[in-house]
């Protein structure tokens, strides 16, 4: 008779034989594609990056599956935006990865959010006022000058983890801080009409970018953060617009766009769908283009009228 | 790649731009004797230039700044130790800030049956009688609430616990394992208490299952959910594809083992799993696993030919194989607004050792080898933001329990028990859920059980990640 044992014994032997390190490059897992494009840009050919979510997916609501565990488990960096963002799927990730690596605490745990000053960090947690981030706002990939900050310290932290090439990465680091503060000064005057610009936005994804811009946010769709927008809320907000008009409704890629919609059509403002992290749009191929495409959309969305 | 030299290139400027100069000057004193209408212009051509190299020299002066200050600012940071700006990382201190994460799993409802529960039975199969098999007690009642309780135990080690307070208004540990966080090459350790890896459904709590109840074939032959006292080693394959192996020793402590005294292992199981995505909008796993466990005067109940209830002893062995399997699918990967999830099992038992039937009555110890099986489907679809639709069906296989060489039950397998079930839940958050539903139950084989439930589900506190 088989013995069970010897049927499983059979079936692991050649899976462990397949199981040959095929990377010589540093492998970077990143939650989210803005910190996977970071990643190559800092990292060149030294990286292999591999990215979890998809600019069309909801980053606080992932699941564990198996072909994220597979990655993590081989994983030499996990470059995540922390602040709480990915709490419900990034732990029993990192936990059933078997890769001691990468948990928190290790320099193979990099967590974005931990070097930016982090703006809406709630005075009081309670669940009442919806999916509140104890940390502050997580999405802070929408403030470019976030990015600078988090990029001096990725290329630092890879330097780190990967000190063979400290050289090389360092030099990588010099050359996108260099293109990066360039870009941002272009940006700066490009985005000069949109100071001051009244937005109402969906999700409470866009603190950062307004921070930025001096945009100023006079109402969101969703009545309290992740939960989605009713017919009653979109109704105090057209009443609201009435005597606090704005010029816009933002919304992510991600996000369904009908709220959103419903507002233009009704308060007769311009629906804006940013990329909100790169791929969300065709214009948003790297970081370059996320910014520039978003300015772009903002820009013209400010002209109308 | 050739850097760009910000300082030769403005060294080089600075150079040409007197040159310039020189020049426009020579122009100038060629043009000596014409009129001063001819000087007036020849000045503003100079005035001209001269804003327009320092325009051009200041945007260079800048740009040199810029790329200055990141030099510095990049040569600064990579000596400088890694660590978050002090003013982010300041952690809130106290006695209390090293303890656990709490989370609370409050749960109840309302039941309806057209049969009374207490008469519940699986037909064709012999059962434990404390496994709380059947649909619960009818009207409203309280589920179990489920206290867990989490936390880094060192570098190395993580502690969870999982206590039930059950609506009897006892208590039970449920889990209560340590684990190992820091071993790699894929390897985790666990000890204590946990529910064992075997097939899908069976080590994940209850209020992440998408009906009221689990399958027939958990009730039937794991007796509801299979948890133990012992150690799971767990190991993940280097590849992409994901493809885990964990064993497991134990106690034997629930059914269909028997918590008794004794040394060595009454358990040992062992599971591998594989997984992965096609495209951004699908994903899946499956797996085989298996489970051995003892028994040792192991009391169960059958039901006799006129109806009434029999009290039999097992001793001897079980060896369960279950095969699982689950595909989800949402579009672009994006599940907020449909989502639909499919799964099945299916577990198959043998038991070998000696039964003593009617331990009231007849008193008769024979020979006993039963083989059992049974299956269940199920799907459920997110049709709209919140809401979502599941149907469920099942059917156990009697197989052939033989007990002296004779069948100890006298039963057609088409009364075998089966199960429909359609459910609808509405979850105003990822905290809270309310569910409606329906089920036709041949548990006793030919006699249907009409079944109506209606179940709520909140989780309070830490926000507990959920595996897949």
């Amino acid at each position: 008779m088989i013995k069970p044992r010897n049927v499983l014994v059979a079936l692991t032997i050649p899976m462990l034989l397949l199981a040959i390190p095929a990377h010589a490059a540093l492998r970077v897992f990143a939650c989210e594609p803005e910190w996977g494009a970071l990643a190559q840009e800092l990292g060149g050919k030294l990286v292999d990056v591999s990215v979890a979510t998809s600019a069309l997916q909801d980053p606080h609501q992932i699941q564990a599956k198996p072909s994220l565990i597979a990655r993590a488990r081989s994983a030499d960096l996990v470059v995540c935006t922390g602040a709480e963002l990915e709490i419900g799927w990034l732990p029993v990730l990192l936990q059933q990865s078997g890769n001691a690596k990468v948990q928190p605490g290790q320099p193979g745990n990099f967590a974005a959010a931990d070097y930016v000053h982090k703006l809406d960090v709630p005075t009081q947690l309670d669940r009442s006022q919806g999916d509140v981030h104890a940390a502050g706002n997580p999405h802070i990939q929408t403030d470019p000058r976030n990015i600078a900050l988090v990029a001096t310290a990725l290329g630092v932290r890879l330097q780190q983890v990967d000190a063979a090439n400290a050289a090389e990465y360092a030099k990588h680091l010099t050359d996108f801080s260099q293109r990066w503060q360039q870009a941002m000064t272009r940006w700066n005057s490009e985005a000069a009409p949109l100071r001051g610009v009244a937005v109402v936005s969906q999700h409470k994804a866009f603190v950062y970018l307004y921070d930025w811009l001096g945009m100023k946010e006079v109402a969101v769709l969703e009545p309290k953060p992740g939960v989605e927008p009713t017919a009653s809320h979109l109704q105090e907000v057209l009443t609201q617009l009435k005597t606090t008009p704005a010029r816009m409704a933002l919304y992510s890629a991600y996000q369904d766009p009908r709220a959103a919609e419903w507002l233009s059509k009704n308060a007769g403002v311009p629906a804006v769908k940013v990329p909100f992290t790169v791929g969300g749009t065709d214009g948003a191929k790297d970081l370059f283009g996320l910014y520039e495409d978003t300015l772009q959309r903002l820009l013209s969305a400010g002209a109308q009228k | 790649m050739k850097r760009f030299s910000p300082a030769m290139f403005a060294a080089a400027l600075y150079a040409s731009a007197p040159l310039s100069v020189v020049h426009a000057a020579a122009t100038t004193a060629n043009a000596a004797s014409t009129t001063a209408d001819e000087v007036r212009a020849i000045k503003q051509e100079l005035d001209a230039l001269r804003a327009a190299y320092e325009q051009r020299l200041q945007a260079l002066e800048s740009r040199l700044q810029a790329a200055e200050t990141a030099n510095a600012n990049a040569a600064a940071v990579a000596s400088a130790p890694v660590e978050p700006p002090p003013a982010q990382a300041a952690a809130t201190g106290g006695a209390n800030a090293f303890n656990p994460s709490m989370s609370l799993i409050l749960s109840g409802g309302y039941t309806h049956t057209s049969q009374d529960p207490q008469s519940y039975y699986l037909a064709g199969f012999q059962l434990p009688t404390d496994i709380g098999a059947g649909p619960g007690p009818r009207g409203f009642s309280l589920a179990e609430s489920e206290l867990g309780l989490a936390a880094n135990i060192d570098p190395w080690l993580r502690g969870t616990a999982n206590i039930a307070l059950e609506p009897d208004n006892t208590l039970s540990v449920e889990e209560a394992y340590v684990q190992t966080t820091s071993l790699s090459h894929g390897l985790s350790v666990k000890a204590g208490r946990f529910f064992s890896s075997v097939g899908y459904l069976n080590s994940q709590h209850s209020h992440t299952w998408d009906f009221v109840d689990n399958p027939l074939v958990y009730q039937a032959l794991l007796g509801t959910q299979y948890s133990d006292d012992g150690m799971h080693v767990g190991w993940l394959a280097p590849t992409d594809q994901f493809i885990e192996v964990a064993a497991e020793v134990g106690r034997g402590r629930s059914y269909p083992g028997t918590d008794t005294d004794r040394n060595g292992a009454g358990m040992n199981a062992l599971s591998l799993h594989t997984g992965g995505d096609v495209g951004f909008s699908n994903s899946w796993r499956a797996g085989i696993s298996t489970l051995y466990a003892k028994a040792d005067d192991q009391q169960l109940t059958m039901l006799g030919t006129n109806g009434t209830t029999i009290n039999n002893s097992f001793t001897g062995t079980t060896r369960l194989w279950l095969v699982d399997a689950v595909w989800k699918w949402a579009p672009n990967g994006n599940a907020i607004r449909t989502n639909f999830k499919l799964q099945g099992e299916y577990l198959h038992s043998k038991r070998d050792g000696l039964l003593t039937y009617d331990l009231t009555g007849l008193n008769l110890t024979d020979a006993y080898r039963a083989t059992q099986s049974g299956w269940y489907v199920q799907s459920v679809y997110q049709f709209i933001p919140h809401w979502r639709v599941g149907l469920r069906t099942e059917r156990l296989d009697i197989g052939s329990t033989d007990f002296g060489n004779t069948n100890l039950f006298a039963l057609n397998n088409n009364d075998a028990p089966r199960k429909h079930t359609v459910m609808l839940d509405f979850s105003p958050s990822e905290f809270s859920r309310v569910r409606l539903q329906f089920a036709r139950d041949y548990s006793r084989g030919s006699t249907a059980d009409d079944q109506a439930m209606l179940q709520y589900q909140m989780s309070l506190g830490a926000h507990g990640a959920h595996a897949y």
